[in-house]
C-alpha cells in the first residue's frame, strides 16, 4: 500500500495536515463526526482560502456538543454551508445508500481537484453503519475518466499560483514539482502573496462563489423517486431519504400520489432540479433529524411554506413517521 | 559576502521588512536566508511555513515554497507537508504566541511524533502584531497589555519543554548571539528528526516600553548581559537566575525520526502481504 496514514492531535492540526499534505501533491482526506467537524472549521477556512484540493468526510452525529455521543442526526447541515467565518463557497455531498458512500467519496476527490476547493462528504451516523450491496467498477480510473488536479504548464518563473483560467480555477503545482510557489491565508492576488487592496479581495471573494457556480452542471446531483405526478413532494437526503423512499412507496400504494426529492449534492442545493419537480406539487415535506435545516434551505428555494417532519432525539427517522406526514397532508387538502 | 550570497531566498521587491526599527525579526530572518545559502538548499525543494503574528509574516520574504496559515498552526501544516512528501526541507517560523500559546499543543506532538521538521521561534515574550497581550512565555511579573498590573502566569521554558517532550536538536540563543544563531540553524536545519532554534527576540514597541527595558540598543545590551550560558545557568543559585536566559544546546540526540520509521512500517507490511500471497 503507499499513502500515508497519520492521527494527529486534534482536528484542527488534522485539517492543517491536510492542507500540507495536498501542497505536498498527495490526495488528502480526512473523516470525523460532530465535534471534531466544529475544530476543522477553522483550517477548512484555510483550504477554502488556499484553493487546496482535499476531501473531508463529516459523519453526523447528535449534538449540539457533546449531544447524545454517536447517535444520529442530520443537524451540521448549515454548519457544512456556514461553519467557517468569512464569505466563501462550500460544496458537500450526501450519500443516502452504501453505494453513494461509494461513488460519491470518488466523486468528492474529483470534484475537489476540479474546483481547487476542499469538498465535504456530509454522511449521517445510520449510513455510515449500514451494510449493504456495493458495486465497484472494475478499473475506476478508466470509468470515470478523472484527471486529478489542474497542474501548471508555463515556465517556473511565470507560474502564478492564483491566475485563473476562464472557469475561476488556477492550475495548482505541488512543493517539490519544479515550480516555487507561495501561499498565504490572508488576502492575496494572482502571485500568492498578501495584497489588501480593496478591488483584490473583491475580485478574490468573487471569483472563489464564482468557480462553483461556473461547474453547477458537475455538481447538480439528485434523485427523485415516483416523481411523476407527485403532488405531495418529500424533500430528504442521507438516511432520511431512505424511510422517506419507504413512506412514498407505501403511500403510492394506498393511493397518495407523493413523490420523493433526494438531492446528493447539498451544497450547493440543487435547486433547478427542485423548482422544476416541486411546481407540480401542492405541498412539500421536508423530512430530516434535525430540528429544521434543510426546511429552511428548501423554504428559501421554493419561496414557499413547506411542511416539516423533524425528528432531533438521537433516534432514526422512520417510514411510519414520514408516512403519517403524508396522510396528514393529503387528508387535509382532500 | 555572506549576505550577498543569501540574496537568492530573498524576494527583494518585497523589502525593505515591515517590522518596526529594533525589531529582532530581521536578524532571525536574515540568518534563515543565509542557512539556507551555505547549505545550499534547493528553492524548490524547500519549504517555509509560518503561522500569525508579526514573525509569521516572514514568508513574505524568503523565495522558496512557503504556506502562510493560520494562528498557531505552522506545524501541523508542516506535518502534512513533510509526512506527504519526506524529501523536501521543511521549516516553521513562528512567533512565541504563535508557537508556544496558541500552539502548544501542535508543538508538544511535533517534538514527540519527530518527523524532521525545524522550528525556528522569535521569541519577543509577548503578541506584537495584537498590541502586546501576553504570551505563554511572557515572565511572571512581566508588564503587558494585558497584564498591565503585573503577570500572575509564570513563563514556559519552550527549550525544555521540546527537550522533554523529545525533539532530537534544541538550542536558545539571542538576536544579539548571531554567530550562536547561524551556528544553531545550520545545526538544527541537518539534524534528523524534529528540531527547534529558540530565538530571544526585542520588541522595544510593547515588551520593551512596557517594562522600561528602553530603546532597541538598550534591549541589545540586555541580551548580552541576560543571556548565560546553559551549563553556568544550572550552577546558579535560583535566585540569581531571576531575569536572565539559559543559552546553548538543550538537547542533540540521533535517533529515527518518523518518516524513516513510517517507510519501515510499510516495508513490513508490504514484506509480510507478499510472504501471505505466496504462500497461498
Ligand atoms: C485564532 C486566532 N486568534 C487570534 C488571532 C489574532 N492574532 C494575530 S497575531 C497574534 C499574536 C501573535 O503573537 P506572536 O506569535 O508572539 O508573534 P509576534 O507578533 O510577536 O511576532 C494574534 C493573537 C488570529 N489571527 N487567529
Amino acid at each position: 500500500m503507499g499513502g500515508v496514514y497519520l492521527q494527529m492531535e486534534d482536528e484542527i492540526a488534522s485539517m492543517a495536515a491536510l492542507v500540507g499534505a495536498s501542497l505536498a501533491g498527495a490526495r488528502s482526506f480526512t473523516a470525523t463526526s460532530g465535534p471534531g467537524f466544529s475544530l476543522m472549521q477553522e483550517n477548512l477556512g484555510l483550504a477554502i482560502a488556499l484553493e487546496v484540493p482535499c476531501v473531508v468526510v463529516n459523519i453526523q452525529r447528535s449534538g449540539p456538543s457533546t449531544g447524545l455521543a454517536t447517535r444520529p442526526a442530520q443537524a451540521d447541515l448549515m454548519q457544512a454551508r456556514w461553519g467557517t467565518h468569512g464569505d466563501h463557497p462550500a460544496v458537500a455531498l450526501a450519500p443516502a445508500t452504501v453505494q453513494d458512500c461509494y461513488d460519491l467519496a470518488v466523486r468528492a476527490f474529483d470534484l475537489a481537484d476540479l474546483l481547487r476547493q476542499p469538498v465535504i462528504l456530509l454522511g449521517d451516523e445510520v449510513i455510515a453503519h449500514a451494510r449493504e450491496r456495493v458495486v465497484v467498477p472494475e478499473s475506476p480510473e478508466e470509468d470515470r475518466g478523472a484527471g486529478g488536479r489542474r497542474e501548471p504548464a508555463c515556465p517556473p518563473e511565470e507560474y502564478r499560483p492564483f491566475a485563473a483560467g476562464p472557469d475561476g480555477v488556477a492550475p495548482l503545482a505541488w512543493f517539490g514539482s519544479r515550480y516555487v510557489f507561495h501561499v498565504s491565508s490572508s488576502m492575496h492576488d494572482e502571485t500568492g502573496f498578501p495584497n489588501a487592496r480593496p478591488d483584490n479581495a473583491a475580485r478574490v471573494i468573487a471569483r472563489l462563489h464564482e468557480k462553483v457556480a461556473r461547474h453547477a452542471a458537475e455538481l447538480e446531483l439528485y434523485r427523485i423517486y415516483q416523481g411523476e405526478g407527485a403532488r405531495y413532494l418529500v424533500v430528504a437526503y442521507g438516511a432520511s431519504a431512505r424511510a422517506a423512499q419507504a413512506a412514498v412507496a407505501e403511500a403510492r400504494a394506498a393511493g397518495i400520489p407523493a413523490g420523493l426529492f433526494v438531492p446528493l449534492a447539498v451544497w450547493p442545493f440543487p435547486a433547478g432540479a427542485l423548482r422544476q419537480v416541486a411546481a407540480e406539487a401542492e405541498r412539500v415535506l421536508v423530512a430530516e433529524m434535525s430540528y429544521g435545516q434543510l426546511a429552511l434551505e428548501v423554504e428559501r428555494i421554493l419561496h414557499r411554506e413547506v411542511v416539516g417532519i423533524h425528528r432531533y432525539d438521537g433516534e432514526m427517522l422512520t417510514p411510519e413517521e414520514v408516512l403519517k406526514g403524508l396522510e396528514r397532508g393529503a387528508s387535509r387538502c382532500w | 559576502m555572506l549576505v550577498t550570497s543569501a540574496r537568492p531566498y530573498l524576494v527583494e521587491r518585497n523589502l525593505p521588512h515591515f517590522w518596526c526599527p529594533g525589531c529582532g525579526n530581521g536578524i532571525i530572518l536574515s540568518a534563515v536566508a543565509r542557512a539556507f545559502a551555505r547549505l545550499g538548499w534547493e528553492r524548490t525543494r524547500t519549504v517555509v511555513v509560518t503561522g500569525i503574528g508579526c514573525f509569521g509574516r516572514a514568508d513574505d520574504y524568503l523565495n522558496v515554497n512557503a504556506v502562510h496559515g493560520t494562528h498557531g498552526r505552522a506545524l501541523a501544516i508542516a506535518t502534512g507537508i513533510k509526512a506527504a512528501n519526506p524529501g523536501l526541507h521543511v521549516v516553521a517560523l513562528m512567533g512565541d504566541g504563535d508557537c508556544a500559546t496558541i500552539g502548544g499543543n501542535h508543538f508538544l506532538h511535533a517534538c514527540r511524533r519527530n518527523l524532521t521538521i525545524t522550528a525556528v521561534v522569535a521569541n519577543n515574550l509577548n503578541y506584537g502584531m495584537t498590541g502586546g497581550q501576553y504570551s505563554a512565555t511572557t515572565p511572571a511579573g512581566s508588564t503587558t497589555s494585558t497584564s498591565p498590573l503585573g503577570h500572575a502566569e509564570s513563563g514556559l521554558d519552550l527549550c525544555r519543554v521540546a527537550a522533554a517532550a523529545g525533539a532530537m536538536y534544541v538550542a536558545r540563543t539571542t538576536v544579539y548571539h548571531v554567530h550562536l544563531l547561524d551556528r544553531y540553524l545550520e545545526a538544527a536545519l541537518t539534524h534528523p528528526g524534529f528540531s527547534l532554534v529558540e530565538v530571544m527576540s526585542s520588541c522595544p514597541v510593547y515588551f520593551g516600553r512596557y517594562n522600561r527595558l528602553g530603546g532597541p540598543v538598550e534591549m541589545m545590551e540586555r541580551w548580552r548581559k541576560v543571556a548565560v550560558p546553559l551549563e553556568k545557568y544550572g550552577e546558579l543559585p535560583e535566585p540569581e537566575r531571576e531575569g536572565r536566559v539559559a543559552v546553548g544546546v538543550f538537547a542533540d540526540h540521533r535517533g529515527e525520526p518518523f518518516e524513516e520509521r513510517y517507510r519501515r512500517v510499510q516495508e513490513a507490511a508490504r514484506g509480510a502481504r507478499a510472504g501471505e500471497v505466496s504462500e497461498r
